[in-house]
Parts: structure tokens; sequence; C-alpha cells
């Protein structure tokens, strides 16, 4: 496996090996997913739109559902405007949804197609709107898209109509369904009364009913949207996914703008519902601080099946420098931090913990999948954290693999259980900690396998 | 049925309406012209449809599967990373022969190199890979921008050749040409043909072939080559399933090209035919019974009794220990209906497979075939060129003046011409039953539609769609990756396809989709009066 990657680190300025992100639309298709009755619209050649379903369909196991401007040569040539307008006509005579998401490919942002201008010029039937993102996938990562598609649905809909509505808007990034759940149930908990946009709950964790519905019941109402402009202020998890469209209805309706951490692990849950609280005066539940001292329990009780083991993670940055906070915080070493997404800011953010932990830790920003590799050649650790695509790591290395973030292609139900909240931090406990001691039983010499660990 | 046909698609616009109702027919007894579908025309904007790109059709389809080359993709990253490790083209090397089969490499273009172009990165990522990987040949794949920015690859494709004195091939596949896969699959084969093949000198055995288009998808392609060399094969290449350049570079040596998707490497066949003399002869390795005749075509195309005897032999063999095991499973399956709508010949192959287990198809479809791949091959001659086909080069091809070869006699040709396929693929369309639907390049709302007007009990497609079957209460089997199974040729790959077929549709979890208190008296009480 892997047998032809080199341990001597090779540097590299151009070509990438094994990626550890994808391109922009995705994110953006996924974001457009998470508003109730709503087809994402791809606007670009097929063949973009069919990888991106499949991307998400796997991950999932739940139809995803999206259209495409269907570009030939000639579109390339002319622009692709009539592709657009034809399509928008088309997706509300047949597919009838409420709202179209258009995000764009690296084809139509390299013609420059002026996606407004075409909208304006399309017949969009009353009641119904159309909103764009830009997505050039030759910038940032999907998790750029899936930021740029929020931040249309802020730009497109949010408005502050002077009414306060006395809510807390939750952005809650690039994260499972099961998460957005959680974060909900957090927030009920709490008595607090929130807008989540995007929300694929409900949509990509769809119950089997015997029915087909091409619009589940799940995901963020138009009216919601254009409510959030009229919110106390706007929480936003993960400074990359969601920041930039906080940031936006700051700008356009003033509604304050928070930047939190990912809520993974106990610091970054605490941090999130004590922002919450002072925010709203509500106290946190009891319910709530008792879900806490459970995992504070488990961390105490069981620290030595990880502490001071070493863990290489990767993936989306905002889930991997939470899973560094909380890995550290579980007295574990993140040898190695990884994204594939560009971003100076990560490594900043992740550098800070790792030397605040005085660990020794390799960070690094638009990386690869084979450095990765190749500092593990070079000093290996004892778990990896990260996507299904280090199984190939994990098995040229023979180090476990727990599996969290984007995609996880070969494992199930991940997606519809958190790794967010107490309840998440105790389950990513659960995983990490199992993974160890799998491997500690399975190399265990007969006379050394413990019944009881 | 055509009625329900004719309501469904006037839920379309008048545009679509006028388009789509082309694309659909019914098969129809005895039909005095033979009927005609339209096929390869692009697909409607606005429409889901399952098609990809002419990317994927190069790149994912025809180039990936070959472990021995850098297959480069030059663009965004999306492209590349998509195409990584999810066809499940299996391939294994011996010893320390270089695999590249689980890396994905890519330009992973900017905004900078849009703007001021892309191929000074294309040539750094080059020599990066050849002083990392040191292989025999790299393949520059293109995607979307590139054509746009005006890079061109063919120069550093030539630079590339010259500073490293290996084999380094530019391909033009960009995602909006053509309409479908289709075209790339046609650009992959033009740059095989003209670069690859007949660069080689190896000697053949007695019965030498190449299999074109078997991928390896799931291990396919080793079950095939298992029964043809223990028959007797000398398998001089495969296109491209665990294929390798070099041995690519021997197949103009082959005496006869054997074809399991017509679709995608049939223009291969086609020029070998007229560049090297080399006939090919359509095969069907799904399903048993086509196995067999396949099998029996090919041992015909050599006319050696000792070969035709061995083929019968291993026939019985093979077919003596699968026998047994695909009794029962057919007893579960006898009776079904499968819809099918896969690529663009899976479709076909596998009806013969669901025929061995007593399942009818009632509706398949094909994702970016063309019309011969319906209708047969007559009807070459009366397709017309359009803009779209027109902008995928075709090849003139001429005989090669030093391996040009004549391997049967043109008596022996005629001769045999009607008994096997030879040279010659009669579509999916012929062997299908009366009142069937046959459906290009089905789209979503068809799919809903069709699945509520048919109501098979197996719908065959591809992950875009297995989800909206599920949740309508019908199995769905993936037939472009098989849910991760496989392989499905040949005869024991038939068992592993029956298993999963019953394992589908018996599975104990249908059961549970309606909740019994939707289907049970709640209200507790007793009546008054008594029963
Ligand atoms: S990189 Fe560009 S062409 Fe490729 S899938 Fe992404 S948007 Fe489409």
């Amino acid at each position: 496996m892997l047998d032809f990657t080199p341990k001597e680190y090779v540097d590299r300025s151009a070509l990438v090996i094994n990626p550890a992100k994808t391109c922009q639309p995705v994110g953006a298709m996924y974001a457009a997913l998470g508003i109730h009755k709503c087809l994402p619209h791809s606007h670009g050649s097929q063949g973009c739109c069919a990888y991106h379903r499949k991307f998400l369909t796997r991950n999932f196991r739940d139809p995803v559902m999206a259209s495409t401007s269907s570009f030939t040569e000639g579109a390339a040539v002319f622009g692709g405007g009539t592709n657009l307008k034809t399509a928008i006509r088309n997706i509300f005579s047949i597919y009838d949804p409420d709202i179209v998401a258009v995000h764009t490919t690296c084809l139509s942002e390299t013609i420059g197609d002026d996606i407004p201008t075409f909208v304006m010029e399309a017949k969009v039937p009353e009641g119904k709107v159309v909103i764009h993102a830009n997505t050039p996938s030759y910038v940032g990562s999907h998790v750029t898209g899936f930021s740029n598609m929020v931040k249309g649905m802020v730009k497109y809909l949010a408005q502050n109509s002077k009414t306060p509505n006395g809510k807390v808007n939750i952005i809650p990034g690039f994260i499972n369904p099961g998460d957005m759940r959680e974060i909900k149930r957090i927030l009920k908990a709490m008595g607090i009364e929130f807008i989540m946009f995007p929300d694929t709950s409900g949509v990509l964790d769809a119950p089997m009913t015997g029915k087909y519905d091409m619009y589940p019941s799940g995901g963020t109402k138009i009216q919601d949207l254009i409510d959030s402009g009229n919110s106390k202020e706007t929480i936003a998890f993960g400074s990359f996914a969601s920041a930039d469209g906080a940031f936006e209805l700051e700008k356009k309706c003033k509604v304050p703008a928070k930047v939190l951490k990912t809520p993974i692990g106990i610091t970054a849950t605490d941090e999130f519902l004590m922002a919450v609280s002072r925010l709203t005066g509500k106290e946190i539940p009891q319910e709530l601080e008792e879900e806490r001292g459970q995992v504070v329990d488990i961390m105490v009780d069981c620290h030595y099946h990880y502490h001071g083991k070493k863990v290489a993670i990767f993936g989306d940055p905002d889930v991997v420098a939470a899973l560094t906070e909380f890995t550290l915080s579980m007295g574990m070493i993140p040898k190695y931090v990884l994204t594939g997404t560009p971003g100076e800011a990560f490594e900043r953010e992740v550098r800070g913990m790792l030397s605040e932990a005085g660990v020794d830790g390799k960070v690094k920003s638009a990386g690869d999948l084979f450095t990765l590799h190749q500092w593990i050649k070079e000093e290996p650790v004892d778990l990896l954290l990260g996507t299904t695509y280090g199984k190939y790591i994990s098995k040229a290395e023979d180090i476990p693999l727990v599996r969290i973030g984007f995609p996880v292609l070969d494992r199930s139900v991940h997606s519809y259980l958190p790794i967010t909240g107490y309840k998440g931090a105790m389950r990513i406990i659960e995983m990490i900690s199992n993974a160890l001691l799998d491997r500690q039983d399975r190399d265990a010499a007969d006379e050394d396998l413990e019944l009881i660990l | 049925m055509k009625d329900k046909l004719n309501k469904m698609l006037e839920k379309y616009p008048a545009a679509v309406f006028k388009n789509r109702k082309e694309h659909i027919i019914v098969k129809e007894a005895d039909s005095e012209q033979p009927q005609s579908i339209t096929a390869n025309t692009r697909t409607v904007p606005g429409i889901i449809t399952n098609r990809g790109c002419c990317y994927a059709g190069c790149k994912g389809v025809v180039l990936g599967p070959l472990r021995d080359a850098v297959v480069l993709t030059h663009g965004p990253i999306g492209c590349g990373y998509y195409t990584w490790g999810t066809r499940r083209n299996k391939g294994r090397t011996e010893g320390d022969e270089l695999n590249l089969l689980n890396y994905c490499f890519s330009t992973d273009l900017q905004e900078g190199d849009i703007v001021f172009g892309g191929e000074k990165k294309l040539r750094q990522a080059i020599t990066e890979a050849v002083e990392i990987f040191k292989p025999k040949s790299i393949m520059i794949c293109s995607t979307c921008p590139v054509g746009l920015i005006g890079d061109d690859i063919n120069a550093v494709a030539n630079w590339a050749q010259k500073e490293y004195g290996i084999q380094v091939l530019a391909f033009s596949c960009e995602g909006y040409k053509g309409v479908s896969q289709s075209g790339g699959h046609h650009i992959a084969n033009n740059g095989l043909i003209k670069h690859i093949i007949g660069t080689g000198e190896r000697a053949v055995g007695k019965y030498s072939i190449n299999l074109l288009g078997e991928y390896n998808i799931g291990g396919d392609g080793w079950e095939i080559e298992r029964v043809l060399k223990k028959i007797g094969y000398d398998i001089v290449s495969v296109m491209t399933g665990n294929g390798t350049v070099e041995e690519l570079k021997n197949a103009h040596m082959a005496q006869l090209n054997v074809v399991q998707c017509h679709r995608s490497i049939n223009y291969i066949g086609e020029m070998m035919q007229t560049k090297y003399g080399t006939d090919w002869i359509k095969v069907n390795f799904i399903g048993i019974k086509s196995t067999m005749k396949s099998l029996r075509d090919m041992a015909v195309y050599f006319d050696d009794p000792d070969l035709m005897a061995r083929t019968e032999e291993v026939i019985a063999e093979e077919f003596s220990e699968i026998a047994p095991i695909m009794e029962e499973y057919k007893k579960i399956c006898q009776g079904k209906t499968a819809a099918l709508f896969v690529g663009g010949s899976r479709a076909h192959h596998y009806q013969l497979l669901l025929e061995d287990l007593g399942v009818e198809t009632v509706l398949a479809g094909y994702e970016f075939a063309h019309r011969d791949d319906y209708e047969g091959r007559e009807v070459l001659s009366t397709i017309k060129e359009d803009a779209d086909s027109k902008n995928i080069e075709s090849l003139d091809i001429e005989p090669d003046s030093t391996h040009y070869r004549v391997v049967l006699s043109q008596e022996r040709l005629e001769k045999i011409k009607d008994q096997i396929p030879l040279n010659y693929y009669e579509g999916m369309m012929k062997q299908m039953k009366n009142g069937s639907l046959v459906v290009d390049d089905l789209n979503h709302f068809e799919t809903e539609e069709l699945l509520k007007i048919l109501k098979p009990d197996i719908f065959c497609s591809g992950i875009k769609d297995k989800y909206v079957a599920h949740k309508a209460g019908i199995f769905s089997k993936q037939l472009h990756s098989y849910d991760y199974s496989g392989p499905y040729a040949g005869f024991k790959g038939a068992v592993n396809f029956a298993r999963d077929i019953a394992m589908g549709i018996t599975t104990p979890s249908w059961k549970y989709v309606i909740p019994p208190w939707k289907t049970q008296p709640m209200l507790e009480g007793s009546l008054i009066g008594g029963k």
C-alpha cells in the first residue's frame, strides 16, 4: 500500500499528491441543501455536478439532488447565460423548488459569467427565489465554497425589518446533520430561540418512510433566513466555514457577529454554552452540566487509554483545529496537524495551541496526504484522526484510523451521530479509546491480553 | 403504457417535452421500421441528469485504470480528487513494478495560474512526479478551465518527453467537450492508438487476444482472465483494467480483440482493424448463458477443434460448480422485475444475468450511449454528426506498413460472420421484450415517475439515485460500483451477483418501513356489546 511514497521528504511546489481538500462547489452544494425546499444548481459542465452529488451521497447515504447548466463547448466559448436561463425555467416548472441556489464552477468563473445579471433576466416565477454564490474552484477549498454559499444566503435574503425577533443566529459550519441536531438540542435545552442556517438535518439524514420526497422536511425556512437580519446576535462556528457569513450579516443588518470554535470537545462546548448564556441571560441548565460532568468523569477515569499517545489529525480547518484542542485536553500529543484548505490563520491558531501545551508538532495548511505520510514515515504516530482517505496511510503504516470529518465514505451512521457538544465529546473519546485498545488487544501476546482495561 | 408515458411527458415544458420524447421508446412487436431512439445529444440545462463529463470518460474511465502511469490531472483540485479511488478499478503488481492506483495527482491550479497560465506549474509538477516516482509514462488530462486559459499541454508533453526521456501524453479532455463521458472515451482511445499501441514487440502465443473495454471493476477482469487462461488464451493486453502502458504497447500483436464495453472502446477496436487488420468480436461476460456464448464465439473465430473442445470442457466444469447455488438464488429472484439505468453497456449486459435469475427487465437505458449501442452498428451510417460530436476528433487511420496483416481469410470471415458478432454489435434493443421501455439519458424526474409507474422490484443504477429508490421502498443495486462487491462477471461472478440481489430483496429491514402503529388499531378498550 502506497509503496512508492519515499521516506525522504521531497519539497514540492506544484504537484499535489493525495489531496486533503476538494473544490469549492461541493461545499456550496452542501450548504444549499440546508435550506428547506432548495435545489442547488451547478453552473458549469455536467461533470462537476455529478461529482459533487456523488461525493455528498456517498458521505450521507441519502439522496442529493442538484441540477446543472450542462455546458457544452458553445457555452464555454460564448458564456453560459442561455444555459442558466433555460435551466432556471426548467427547474421551476419540473422540480418546483421554493428556492434555487446557484453556484459557479471553475469553468463559468474562468469565462467570467455574470450570474446576477443572468438571474435578473431569467423568468423566476412569482414567490420563488434564486440566490447565488461565486465558488471558483481554484481558490480555497470545499470549505470556502460552503462559506461563500452561506454568505450568499445572507446577501440575498437576510433583512433587518426593524422588528427584533430576540433570536440568536447559529451558523453551524461544515458539519454533519447529526451535529446540527445536537447543537439545536443544546439550544433547546437552554430555552434559547434561534435560527440555524444552513441546517441539513432532516434533509440529509431523512427517515425511511416508503415514500420518496424530493424536498424532505428539514432545512432552514426561507422566512427564517430573511428574519435572521432581525436577530440579536450571530454565533458562527468555525472561522473558515462560518465567519464570513456572520460578518456579512453584521454589515448588512447590523446583527453583531461572534465567531467561536466548532464546539468539539469540552473547552469549545463550554465556550459555546457560556457565550449563548451571556448573550441571552439564560442559565446553563443542570441537564447540560450533568452531561459535561459525565464527559469529565470519563476523561479522568479512562485517561490512561489515550494519554501520551501521538496522533495525526487531518481534514477541514475548523474541525481539525477543534479536534486539536480536544485531543490536547485529553492528554494526547497532536504530532501532525494538517488541512488541505489554505489559510495562515489555521497554522497560527493550531501552533498557538501546541506551543501552549508544550507539544512539538508539525502544522500545515494547504497540505496534502502525501506530505502527512512522509512525516509519519519519518516519525510514526499511534493514531490517525481524519477522513476516509486516511485509510491508505493507515494500512500502509499499520496505524489505526478514527474516522471524523468529510468525507467518510467507508463507514456508516457517522452522519447521524454528533461529534459536537458534550455528547459528541463522549463519542469521540469512545472512538479514540476503542481504536487504541483494539490495537493493544490485537498486538498483545497471549499472556498479556487483558480482560479488563 | 404509452398513455402513462405521455402523461409523464406532458408535465414537461414544451421544449423539454419535444426533446425528451425522442429519447424514450416502448419496444414494439414487429414494427415495420426498426425503432429508432435519439441518443448522444445534449442534456437540456436544468435537468437533473446522471451524466458526467468528458474528463470523467477520459481520465476516470479509460486512462485511470493504467497502473504504471502517472495520470496527472491538470486543473483545479476537484476533478482529480473525485476520481481518486472512487471507481473500483482494481489492480495489483508483482514485485516492485510501479503501481500508482492509490495515488491521486493534480496540479491544483490556483487563481494566479488561471490568470497567467498554468503551463509553468504543469512543467514543475511533471518534474516533481519524475523525481519522486520515476514513471515510464505520464498522462496529462486537462479539466474545464485549461482549454480556456490556453495552456498548450501538448507542448508541455513534448518538452517533458525530451527532457526526461519518458513517454508523456497530453489529453485535452476538458469537461465541456461533447455531451457526456462519451467524448472522453473517444479522446482517450485516440491517444492510446496514436502513441502507445503498436510500439511493443512481445512475441505472442497461440490464441492471442486483447480484452477491450474491461475495467476490472470489483475484479471482473480477473475473473474473466481466469477462465480465458484456463481455456488457453494468451491475453496480450487488457484495456484498461489492471492494465499497463507496457502491455498496451504490444496490443497490435494479438490476433483478436475481444470487446466487452462497446461504447467506451469501440474506437480502438475499429481503428485497430483498419491499422493492423485485427478483427474484433463483441462479447458479454456478464451472465452465465452470455459468458458461455462469448467463449464459444471466440473459439469459432480461431477455428481450432482443440480450442473448441477445451472451451466446452471449461464451460462444463465452471457451470457444474455454480449451477446448484444459482438454482437456489433463482428461487428467490424468479418472477421479479428490474429497471436498469447504467453507463453505455451494462444496461444491456446485466439484462442477461438477470434473465439467468428469472428476473425480467422492464426498463433499460444508457447514460451516455450512442444510437448504435441501442439499435446496433448497422445504424452507424445514418447517425448525423452534430456540432458536439464534431468537436471530438475522429482519426483518419491507415493500414500500418509493417504491422498490418490479414488474420482470417476472406472466405473464412464470410463463413463465420453470421455465426458470431464479428466486428459487429447488435445493440441492446433487439434482445428486449416487447412492451419494455428504453430510455436514453434517464433523468431524476423520469426516474421518480417511472418507478411509480413500473414498480420494479429492483432498480439497478448508480449512487446518485440509489437512495431515491430505497426511500421509495425499492431495492437498488449500484451497477457502476457494485455496492463495493464483485466480481460479477463470468461464472463465479454471477453467483456473487445473485447472492447480492437475493440479499437486497430479502433483507428483513424492508419489513420495518411502516411502523406497526400505522397499520394496527391503537385504541385500547372494549367494544360495547362485545363481538
Ligand atoms: S475542479 Fe472545476 S471542473 Fe473540476 S469538479 Fe471542481 S468545479 Fe468542476
